[in-house]
């Protein structure tokens, strides 16, 4: 057999990669998809997925009842738990490229425990911002503080010689400060404002309203084209910061501008429905599994991997004790680890 | 081409590791082999000529100013191969040499002509075979392969390697120094290699610089700067530097001093 162009048996073998790669992120959105949908039908009154596909695309086809459901309420809690998802996703899958740690992510670096801490001020103290509405109150507060604890280690990240484990140990301190921030804010608190912070740091969806995901969707359509962009850069990244620069990448505006995005995804999901830890450290270590750390590949997979174990931890939220509506917090763990731990085994059989 | 290096200082925090180096014209179409016992700055040097570590002085290419170009200004001219290798990366080899060329300025090129060179690198270096395969699945000697191509794969006008066969059985070795100097023949490129094994130095290198303590101990052709004195002051070793049947440079340790 002779080739007819030079490497043509590899250039089809890397086709035939890509190809595969193309078909697992296809496959993690139809998984999206689906889970959306079961999520949508999934309540207090159940809907026929029929029903529930039927009202989405044509509204007018549906009663009134059931429309007031699916779009006043199932839509919202559904389509935010698939944003939170993905962007939780999206900000560990770069954290944990730009700071070359696998156990980064936007709870274990101090992002969540900040905006508790935020969230604390805002409801134990009465912390409020003037002109503005007592809903945002809360959300705004804990925002500026997850995005100032990323800011804080932007700061340290600019000054000289500081490694990317001094940024890690960084974000760790951070962590234990403001839990104990919390926790003296919580010593302090009246009976019914500590409740409150417990329900709110558990993370929940039921915070949802077309508003929020209206903020949190635009956060992520203007962030998500700058990370794919810069996909590339963060594959040669992997190599190393030597090897990446000497490709000619600036790897400190890299990082600048990925902590950018990092702090405004993780600020602006944490504000909206509390503290869900599991989703930004496994989804991108699902995508590393399945697809490798090519970034053109490997960051959409870990978004659709986090949106769909978010979408299908509120499903469990809502089915797990009949009757009750569990913050979706304590559950994505419960979904995501089995999840994990078989792809971690199957993987081991397979090498 | 020619590299000129003129009061190069180069240190970490405070502390001082090369000062006021000056390094006579390195010429392009041969191999320069850097060498020095552990610690003598080699590897700082490197990183200072690729601009990877803040530096004073000069370090012109031809007309051109090192010292005063960007990230990605260097990137044009000059590639490192660093010394250590990544750790738990899930790239393939062809993903890796691929991301040399696509994540920097020319990244904007044709992605069919990237694959093409770099496949071209993969055989040259004859690791065709692995390209498909997990950089974290390969042995270092593979691994050290993979790096190297790369390397040669943004084909720079100047290419520092630091180390590159540490890790390669005897065959490797000795296909990755006829490699390189074919590359330095062939494109008339500057290369500037860091080696352990002073008689492939001698073997394979046009030019061998000593390196001790940040200084440089000797400089010149492998008979020049391959003494037993040079030794014996740099290594601490007592050795003889004799002339093999095909007229190359060995050398016989006998003791450390
Ligand atoms: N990143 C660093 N920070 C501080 N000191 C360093 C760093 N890298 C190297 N050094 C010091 O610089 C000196 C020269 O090191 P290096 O250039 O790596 O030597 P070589 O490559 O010749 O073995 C050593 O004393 C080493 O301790
Ligand atoms: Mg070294």
């Amino acid at each position: 057999m002779t080739d007819i162009s030079p490497h043509a048996t590899e250039l089809a073998a890397y086709a035939r990669l890509v190809r595969r790669r193309v078909l697992i992120v296809v496959g993690l959105g139809a998984l999206m998809l689906v889970a959306l949908l079961f999520d949508i039908a999934t309540g207090p009154s159940r809907l026929p997925l029929g029903d529930v596909i039927a009202g989405i695309l044509d509204p007018a086809s549906l009663d009134g009842p059931a429309r007031v459901i699916i779009w006043q309420v199932r839509l919202p809690y559904a389509l935010m738990a698939v944003l939170v998802g993905a962007a939780l996703a999206l900000a560990g899958a770069e954290m944990q490229t730009i700071l070359n740690n696998p156990l980064a992510s936007p709870f274990t670096l101090g992002v969540s425990s900040a905006a508790s801490f935020g969230a604390a001020l805002a409801l134990v103290m009465g912390a409020s911002l003037p002109l503005l509405p007592a809903e945002w109150n809360l959300p705004l507060f804990a925002f500026i503080f997850a995005f100032g604890s990323v800011l804080l280690l932007q700061v340290l990240a600019g000054m000289r010689g500081t490694g990317v484990e001094t940024l890690v140990l960084f974000g760790i301190a951070l962590v234990f400060t403001f839990n104990a921030l919390v926790a003296l804010i919580q010593f302090v608190a009246s009976q019914e404002a500590l409740q409150q912070l417990v329900f709110w740091s558990m993370g929940s969806l039921s915070r949802a309203s077309w508003g929020k995901l209206g903020v949190l969707a635009l956060v992520a359509l203007v962030t998500s084209p700058y990370s794919l962009a810069a996909s590339w850069r963060m594959t040669a990244l992997r190599l190393g910061e030597d090897r990446a620069r000497s490709f000619g990448i600036s790897v400190k505006r890299l990082r600048f501008f990925s902590l950018l995005r990092v702090s405004l995804l993780a600020g602006t999901c944490v504000a909206f429905v509390g503290t869900i830890g599991f989703i930004g450290l496994v989804a991108p270590h699902i995508a590393r599994i399945l697809v490798g750390e090519d970034h053109r590949f490997f960051l959409p997979a870990s978004m659709l991997a986090g949106a769909s174990i978010m979408s299908l931890a509120s499903v469990a939220s809502k089915t797990l004790v009949p009757g009750a509506l569990l913050p979706v917090g304590i559950v994505t763990a419960l979904i995501g680890v089995p999840f994990f731990m078989a792809l971690i085994f199957t993987r081991r059989e397979r090498l | 081409m020619a590299l000129h290096v003129t009061g190069l200082s180069v240190g970490y925090g405070r502390r001082p590791i090369i000062e006021g180096l000056d390094i006579k014209e390195i010429s392009g179409g041969s191999v320069t082999a850097l060498i020095g016992p552990n610690a003598a700055g080699k590897t700082t040097l490197l990183r200072a000529l690729a601009g990877l570590v803040p530096a004073k002085g000069s370090i012109r290419l031809d007309d051109v100013e090192l010292a005063s170009l960007s990230v990605a200004g260097h990137a044009r001219h000059v590639t490192y191969m660093p010394q250590a290798l990544p750790q738990r990366v899930a790239l393939t080899v062809l993903e890796a040499t691929l991301s040399a060329l696509m994540s920097g300025e020319e990244g904007s090129k044709s992605p069919a002509q990237a694959r093409l060179r770099a496949l071209n690198a993969l055989e040259r270096l004859d690791i065709s075979d692995l390209a498909m395969r997990g950089l974290d699945e390969l042995s270092g000697g593979q691994r050290q392969l993979a790096s190297l191509a790369q390397s040669i794969v943004r084909e720079p006008s100047v290419l520092l390697l630091d180390e590159p066969t540490s890790a390669l059985d005897i065959h490797h070795q000795l296909r990755v120094m006829q490699l390189v100097e074919e590359l330095a023949r062939e494109r008339g490129i500057i290369v500037i290699i860091v080696l352990h094994d002073i008689a492939q130095a001698a073997r394979y290198a046009q030019r061998i610089i000593v390196l001790e303590q940040g200084a440089i101990a000797a400089d010149g052709s492998p008979a020049q700067a391959i003494t037993p004195a040079t030794l014996a002051r740099v290594y601490k070793v007592e050795a003889r530097v004799e002339a093999c049947s095909r007229g190359f440079l060995q050398v016989i340790v006998d003791r450390a001093l």
